[in-house]
């Protein structure tokens, strides 16, 4: 029975790419998860844990935060993803960083795992660091910072604006009470009246004119756009340094979504802070940024200024990226595409993840995965078009088989 | 019209009535008055923010909804005085493709019978011939032919939309209204999917009507393009003339507002206060007036109507009678000289 089942799984592996999983294996998977999963929750629940275990020092003082080799992994049953693969980027002090890249590319977990938000238990961060200079000057080292700790770093000196304000509002709740009780959290010796006017006065910072009256409001009774300035004065009530903004715009119209990214724009002058804005829209990375990382697959594939990412892309995937947005400022007939999509996050190939759809793949992509090569002090891709060795290993592979060629066709009797 | 259209819709009117009994029941205006026409193997763009109507048109037009008012003419025929029978006979014509590949597509029955259900049921091609037609389907639409018993659940966002416009496809129809039909899909598969609609329009001719908030996608695939706010056509004309010469002050603030994939282009941009009234209590005279940079007492008291100010250019909006009375007067003077 053993026998027929194994059969038939090769069977229909041979019909499709997907992997399926017997019964049995996905219990085994299963089982070997929950050692693991317990293992990592065991460590963040820990209590009284000495300061020295969590503080560190940033790389470049002028970081808010240094992600450095970052893993994030969900244990699921039908094996493990690697949502995150290996992440290294910088967040200078006062400036934007846009991350962009498709559906399922581990833009959000990246952020989630700054908040130590990402879903738990089957999501852990495995392996690396997310170093993070707080006001007081004291830098944290995210993923080792036990649950207790977290919470006075998270909300008040790191925020989150997500893209459906409504997931993250209570219905049931006026605005004013939602608000009230983040002033009362975050801000020391607070009363009720202080509370208030607090919040009144964040409703009038993100433009809301009648504050007085949406602070009386229920959400649903608010439009998408005045939800999401809702949500952004929540952000604000505490002063953050790092606001995370994950698809702010992505669910508002044109004309809402210009208004909100102005917003965005002043306030991160008047704080002095830093914004994580992570979009798939080009056009807004390429309005907002000041730095760009594109991620693919869970890793970085490239990274730069803003100007070098849309001006000179160097990765298959950027450039292709770049060239599949129909444009309003000019038109073509046809548009590019990049054929095919993005691997299976739980198989992942051991070579450069965009092999299976890069037009300028060779043989030699098929070897180790691809460093990141720098252009500049600020500009960096990972292809093996840029890498010396790899270039000069496929040169030497054209010239075998070039001498194969020339010796096959002589055998044939083709050549003199 | 003239012939080469191949829908021609009049005044086209949807109401919805909301709470209240007799004269003070509501009625929300969501498609107020709507006339255009779409010639034969031509793409137009319909374009406006959420609920200001788009999707409603185009599921009028269907007859999916019952019409409040007005008249849709599918080939010279109208659509209301056609008889149970011969309206089931014109459907396979006219198709429509939805915004979300996931939900349109029923988990329980394999590709194949996805696309071919309703070839059987209209008998689009002799029965001997039926899997034949489906597996050309599937390859003009960019399916391998083998996919042909599995489920949907198995395809990734592109595929399942390739899925469904293969469904219509595979109908033969002339016309298809495209609703939001990339709006859920990523930038790289967003022009696969495009590419492939252009493809098969090429090939069979086909005619679209593509509804969408995206402005640059429906540069890239338009012809004509109309401009809906809350219910209404603003402007409407060949796509040069919308994209070159927007005219309508939201036309411009609409056009202005979409981010440009290049960090030096720098937009005067117009930035809109205030958000879209609520259709259910649209601004009186022009409904554009609450937000309209330019707005003058006259806005609030007349409605401004569609006119041309040029050549297949027509905008409503009160700014503009000057350049009507001049294209009136010249048309007149072409036509007595
Ligand atoms: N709770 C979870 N359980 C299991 N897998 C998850 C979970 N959350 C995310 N993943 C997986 O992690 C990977 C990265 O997801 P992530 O949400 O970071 O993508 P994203 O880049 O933000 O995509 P999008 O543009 O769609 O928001 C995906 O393969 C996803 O399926
Ligand atoms: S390493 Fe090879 S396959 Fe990968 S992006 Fe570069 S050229 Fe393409
Ligand atoms: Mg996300």
């Amino acid at each position: 029975m053993a026998l027929k089942l194994k059969k038939n799984k090769k069977q229909i592996k041979g019909v499709d790419d997907q992997t399926y999983l017997t019964l049995k294996e996905e219990r085994a998977i299963s089982k070997a998860n929950m050692r693991v999963m317990k293992e990592f929750e065991r460590k963040k629940r820990r209590e009284n844990v000495d300061p020295s275990e969590y503080l560190t020092k940033m790389r470049d003082p002028n970081n808010v935060v240094e992600f450095d080799n970052l893993h994030t992994f969900f244990f699921t049953d039908v094996g493990t993803t690697r949502a995150v693969n290996g992440v290294s980027f910088d967040v200078p002090t006062g400036k934007t960083v846009g991350i962009v890249g498709e559906s399922g590319c581990g833009k959000s977990v990246t952020s989630l795992s700054l908040m130590q938000l990402v879903q738990a238990p089957q999501g852990q961060i495995v392996e690396g660091s997310i170093r993070y200079k707080a006001t007081d000057g004291k830098v944290y080292d995210i993923p080792k910072v036990p649950m207790n700790e977290m919470l006075h770093i998270r909300g008040k000196e790191i925020s989150m604006i997500f893209q459906e304000p409504m997931t993250s509002l209570n219905p049931v709740f006026r605005i004013g009470r939602q608000l009230d009780e983040v002033v009362m959290l975050h801000v020391p010796d607070s009363t009720a009246d202080s509370a208030r006017k607090r919040s009144i006065e964040m409703l009038k910072t993100v433009g809301i004119a009648d504050g007085e009256r949406v602070y009386e409001s229920y959400p649903h009774e608010l439009s998408g756009g005045m939800r999401q300035r809702v949500m952004i004065a929540m952000a604000l009530i505490c002063d953050p340094r790092l606001i995370i903004a994950d698809e702010p715009t992505t669910a508002l119209d044109v004309t809402i979504q210009a208004q909100i990214l102005e917003l965005l724009r002043n306030i991160k002058d008047k704080i002095n802070g830093s914004i994580m804005l992570i979009t798939h829209d080009l056009g807004v990375i390429a309005e907002m940024a000041d730095q760009v990382v594109v991620m693919y697959a869970g890793r970085i594939i490239e990274e730069g200024t803003v100007r070098e990412i849309f001006h000179s892309p160097k990765h298959p995937y950027t450039v292709g990226l770049m060239l599949s947005k129909p444009r309003v400022d000019q038109g073509v007939d046809r548009l590019y595409s990049i054929p095919g999509q993005v691997p299976n996050p739980i198989n992942m190939p051991d070579h450069c993840y965009f092999y299976n759809r890069c037009e300028r793949a060779m043989p030699v992509c098929l070897g180790p995965y691809p460093d990141l090569i720098p252009f500049s002090d600020t500009h960096r891709a990972a292809c093996l078009l840029y890498d010396e060795a790899a270039m000069a290993r496929q040169a030497e592979l054209d010239r075998e088989a070039t001498v194969e060629d020339v010796s096959a066709a002589s055998e044939r009797g083709e050549v003199e | 019209m003239d012939n080469s259209s191949i829908l021609v819709v009049e005044n086209l009117k949807k109401y919805y009535y909301g709470g209240g009994i007799g004269k003070n029941r509501v009625a929300v205006k969501a498609v107020d008055d709507v006339s255009f026409s779409i010639e034969r193997g031509t793409t137009m763009g319909l374009v406006g923010e959420s609920g200001c109507g788009k999707t409603t048109v185009g599921r009028t037009i269907l007859r999916l909804h019952d019409v409040t008012g007005g008249k849709v003419s599918f080939k010279g025929r109208d659509l209301a005085k056609l008889s149970k029978r011969e309206l089931r006979r014109m459907r396979p014509q006219l198709q429509m493709i939805f915004q979300d590949p996931y939900s349109s597509l029923s988990p329980r029955m394999p590709v194949g019978e996805i696309i071919g259900e309703a070839v059987r049921e209209h008998n689009i091609v002799p029965a001997d011939q039926y899997r034949q037609h489906i597996m050309k389907v599937m390859r003009s639409c960019g399916l391998q032919p083998q996919y042909f018993s599995r489920y949907p659940h198995e395809f990734s966002g592109g595929q399942r939309q390739r899925i469904c416009i293969a469904r219509a496809v595979a109908l033969n129809p002339d016309f298809i209204i495209c609703d939001e039909p990339v709006s859920a899909l990523d930038v790289s598969i967003q022009a696969q999917i495009l590419n492939l609609m252009q493809d098969l329009q090429d090939e069979f001719g086909y005619t679209y009507m593509f509804i969408s908030h995206d402005l640059s996608v429906v540069e890239h695939i338009s012809d004509t393009i109309a401009v809906m706010y809350l219910g209404s056509i603003v402007e409407i004309g060949d796509k040069e003339s919308v994209f070159d010469k927007p005219s309508h002050p939201y036309t411009k603030a609409l056009l202005s507002a979409v981010p440009v994939a290049d960090p030096d282009y720098r937009m005067n941009r117009i930035v809109l206060a205030g958000d879209i009234p609520s259709p259910a209590n649209p601004p009186s005279g022009c409904k554009f007036r609450t937000r309209c940079p330019y707005a003058m007492e006259r806005c609030a008291k007349e409605v401004p109507v569609l006119a041309n100010i040029d050549d297949g250019h027509e905008v409503a909006c009160h700014l503009f009678d000057d350049e009507v009375a001049a294209y009136n007067a010249k048309v007149k003077g072409d036509i007595s000289a």
